[in-house]
């Protein structure tokens, strides 16, 4: 039998149970999308991009 | 070079005075090349640099010198560039690389060859981009791989080359079918299962944990709740990661057999089942979490041996790879007008081929001019470069290193060693050694009698208890998988093999692995075997003032332009000491050579040959050379200089080798067709008490065979061309390979690196590998006889037969993959350089 005091606490769950069943659909969805659309494929590469700027006058260091 | 290691490049900020090269940092040397660079004038170190420096200046390209961190690569000259690219822009060239991407549009992947840092990527891109034409350019700095589109209305894929080129990079084709190949599309949908498996047995172990610990605590439709949260996120696990499993049994189940899979889809499908059963009549246990865990760990134990398969795989496509698509060819030798860039598939016997430093052999064929050093190492395994000229042998897929080289094609395609040694690994890939066969059979009866001892269980624990009888079924056939039994040989094998051929050991019969661990007699030949099999320089006795380094350089002088064999070991022999140069050479057939060295009248040659320039005595020292062998004398006008002595010398690692296989146990003898004084000579030499000398070839058979008789399994290693039918009479045969003759030698293994070294490698790695099986095996039968019998008698939940087995099978296949640490480790910038250089140089 349930005790009173942890039923209260326990109706959370018909909240909480399908909302984790949810996340972890759409997180197994989003990582799908990230590994076929190439996110992992450069880590190198972007984070140096970024620092290069296309248009610096020549000569301007 | 090492000045060009310590030396650190400049920043732009700095006054350019120091002496190194603005763009490739290597110092400068007196006459130096100006830049204007960003308003200051810079200096290069060659018309290459100054070229690529004012490219990137009349492109507004100079960030690239600001956001660089590390100088560029020096670009090598080469005018005859543009039109060797022209060739990419043919269709036949184009099409294992580019792809129509839209009406008009192609494109092309592209392996880019001399990017040091991020800021190479940013210049290239830029340049790229900034062509008519192109329609778009990324760059994958982690890869170095570059994919461009562009409209070919507009531009050709030649000026795209070009403009790398111009840069000072180099851009090759990448072959996306060669690389891409279907295993790794395997690899990754086995990845993904085993994700969805895993995620799936976390969130799902989530639900099952407060289960346990509230212990029939909670309400019944908080239960109810779990059950079908649990459902859900089981259903992906059983239905789409657990399908390489059902595929298997289907399989095994069509051709009327029962393999490993069969047991595993019946555990997941039964449990499934029964637990959904159970989630919508509200009854009993339920076990999603032990389902998800099972595949998800099973699935581990899978992809663990594919990795062990792959490498053995790759190793192999490694060596496919090799040969390059494009050469050189000469015109017209010997006078020939130019060269064209031709398909190596259309080379033909007695074509004519120039490799340039860094090219790739395209086929098999012999030096017609030039010097060079060829690296062999993805052929035989051996490290040190190898000297060539003019007549020597060159084997495709080797990498000439040093100086350009001409070459006559001898032997194409099919007939090439590469060829036959890519056949030799397949067919040992397709036999399967005793061993394996053994364990497949004995895991088939394993299964059928799982099957029917689970039927009989079932139906007893119905008559007990008919609650509890799904479950133990269910437990029995999943704590009783027999992967471990089925998976123990074949990755160990896998493992094993690839190691060998890290080594330079090519196995061509599944069965020598095997053999050769158990071997307990090594027969060797003597010549070519356990002696070098040709001339060489054995020792030095100077006869005057003059020492022995002195005494080689002069030789090597004299000898410097021989063709005989006497006068190529001395040279060979010198090789460290510089050779004199010597004028006025004149051969005298037979007899010997004579010359000038630092005005000094020489002869090298017989004893009576040199006697006849200075009319000395022959020296006495001549009675002490035995019969084994030669005596070449140098003398001047006086008298006498040095007497050499040349024979076959045994091989440097032979006494090392000898020595630590009889260290292991195991018996040693030579046997040989020469005199018996010479093999009984080379016998006491390496401490091997067991010789026959003298042995015709029934006789050699006739030795084999009685060994055999007193119950010795024989290793017979050989040069596997003469002694062919004593190398079939043995238990397991070595061949020395070497070279050229690689594809007609018929023996279980073949020793590349023509090295006896790899000969203790390679039993090694067959002991380690027999070790593992056998510890494979015995724990795989261990565990099987203590889980059993716990599992009939209902003593074993469905969770704990899942960790049970899973554990059990990951453990024999993480053992077995430990060989494939047993070899050297891979030279990671070779196997890079390969890849880049099989597409004929710089492109």
């Amino acid at each position: 039998m349930v005790r009173p005091r942890l039923r209260r606490s326990v109706e959370i769950l018909y909240l909480l149970v399908p909302l984790s069943v949810v996340l972890v659909f759409i997180i197994g969805a989003v990582f799908w999308w990230a590994l076929r659309s190439g996110q992992f494929e450069d880590l190198e590469g972007p984070r140096h991009r970024i620092l290069m700027d296309d248009d610096q006058a020549p000569g301007a260091d | 070079m090492s000045a060009v290691a310590d030396h650190s490049f400049p920043p732009a900020a700095v006054d350019p005075v120091e002496a190194a090269c603005f763009h490739c940092g290597l110092p400068l040397a007196r006459t130096s090349y100006r830049v204007e660079i960003g308003g200051v004038a810079r200096d290069t170190c060659c018309r290459g640099c100054q070229a690529v420096a004012q490219t990137i200046v009349d492109n507004g390209l100079e960030s690239y010198y600001r956001h660089r961190a590390a100088p560029a690569g020096r670009p090598a000259p080469e005018p005859d560039l543009p039109d060797r690219l022209k060739l990419y822009d043919l269709p036949e060239v184009q099409h294992s690389f580019v792809r129509a991407a839209a009406p008009h549009e192609r494109e092309a992947a592209l392996l880019l060859d001399g990017i040091v840092c991020a800021a190479c990527v940013w210049l290239i891109e830029q340049r790229i981009a900034a062509l008519e034409g192109v329609r778009a350019v990324d760059i994958n700095y982690a890869t170095r791989r570059a994919r461009v589109r562009w409209d070919e209305r507009r531009t050709r894929l030649s000026a795209i080359l070009h403009a790398v080129a111009a840069l000072g990079y180099g851009a090759q084709p990448y072959d996306v079918a060669r690389s891409d190949s279907a295993r790794r599309a395997e690899r990754r949908t086995l990845l993904w299962r085993l994700f969805v498996a895993g995620f799936g047995m976390m969130q799902v172990m989530m639900y099952a944990v407060p289960a346990y610990i509230a212990d029939g605590d909670m309400t019944a439709d908080v239960e109810q709740l779990m059950r079908l949260a649990s459902l859900l996120l089981t259903a992906p696990v059983m239905l789409w990661s657990a399908l390489p499993f059902y595929a298997g049994a289907w399989r095994d189940l069509k051709a009327a057999r029962v393999g490993m899979d069969v047991p595993i889809t019946l555990g997941i499908l039964a449990a499934s089942l029964v637990s959904i059963h159970a989630t919508f009549t509200a009854g009993g246990e339920t076990y999603f979490d032990s389902v998800a865990m099972f595949v998800f760990l099973l699935l581990g134990a899978r992809y663990l041996e594919l990795t062990a398969r792959t490498r053995a795989a790759e190793s192999q496509e490694r060596l496919a790879r090799l040969v390059p698509a494009v050469a050189e060819r000469l015109d017209r030798h010997p006078a020939p007008t130019g060269c064209e860039q031709v398909p190596v598939a259309l080379l033909r016997p007695g074509d004519h081929v120039v490799l340039r430093p860094g090219a790739i052999v395209p086929a098999d064929g012999t030096v017609v001019e030039g010097e060079s050093a060829a690296d062999e190492s993805q052929l035989t395994g051996e490290a040190r470069p190898v000297a060539k000229r003019p007549g020597d042998a060159l084997v495709g897929g080797a990498a000439n290193l040093h100086g350009p080289l001409t070459m006559r094609v001898e032997r194409v395609g099919e007939e090439t060693v590469l060829s036959g040694i890519v056949r030799l690994v397949d067919r040992a890939q397709t036999e399967k050694p005793a061993i394996a066969l053994l364990a497949d059979a004995a895991a088939r009866w394993f299964v059928a009698a799982l099957l029917v001892l689970a039927a009989a269980t079932g139906m007893a624990w119905y008559a007990i208890d008919p609650a509890r009888a799904p479950w133990i079924v269910v437990a029995l056939l999943v704590v009783t998988c027999p992967c471990a039994l089925s998976l123990a040989t074949p990755t160990a094998l896998a493992a094993a093999t690839d190691a060998l051929q890290r080594c330079g050991v090519l196995v061509t019969r599944g069965h020598a692995l095997e053999t050769l661990a158990n071997a307990t007699h090594f027969v060797f030949d003597k010549t070519g075997t356990l002696t070098r099999g040709g001339m060489a320089l054995i020792g030095v006795m100077p006869l005057s003032a003059e020492g022995r380094e002195r005494c080689l350089e002069l030789a090597a002088g004299l000898e410097s332009c021989s063709e005989h064999p006497i006068g190529r070991a001395i040279v060979a022999a010198a090789a460290e000491s510089a050779a004199r140069t010597a004028s006025g050479l004149r051969a005298v057939t037979g007899r010997g050579v004579e010359g000038r060295i630092e005005g000094r009248r020489l002869r090298i040659g017989t004893p009576a040959f040199v006697a006849g320039l200075n009319g000395a005595p022959l020296p006495q020292e001549l009675l002490f050379a035995s019969d084994e062998v030669t005596a070449v004398a140098l003398g001047d006008e006086s008298g006498f200089i040095a007497l050499f002595t040349l024979g076959d010398a045994l091989r440097g690692e032979a006494r090392a080798a000898v020595q630590e296989l009889q260290g292991l146990g195991k018996t040693t003898c030579v046997l040989s067709g020469d005199r018996r004084a010479s093999v009984e000579h080379v016998a006491r030499e390496l401490g091997i008490r067991i010789a026959r000398g003298a042995a015709a070839p029934h006789e050699k058979l006739e030795f084999v065979r009685a060994l055999q008789r007193r119950g010795g399994v024989v290793a017979m290693i050989g040069d596997g061309v003469n002694d062919a039918p004593v190398l079939a009479q043995a238990q397991v045969s070595i061949a020395l390979g070497s070279g050229t003759r690689l594809a007609q030698v018929s023996a279980d293994m073949v020793l590349m690196s023509g090295r006896l070294d790899a000969l203790l490698a390679a039993v090694r790695i067959a002991r380690e590998a027999r070790r593992v099986i056998r510890q494979n095996l015995a724990w795989a039968t261990a565990y099987n006889a203590i889980a059993v019998p716990l599992a009939v008698l209902g003593h074993v939940t469905p969770l704990v037969a899942a960790i049970g087995m899973s554990v059990s099978s990951l453990t024999v296949v993480a053992n077995a993959l430990r060989l494939a640490r047993l070899a050297p480790a891979a030279r990671p910038d070779r196997h890079a350089a390969a890849g880049g250089i099989a597409w004929s140089g710089r492109g």
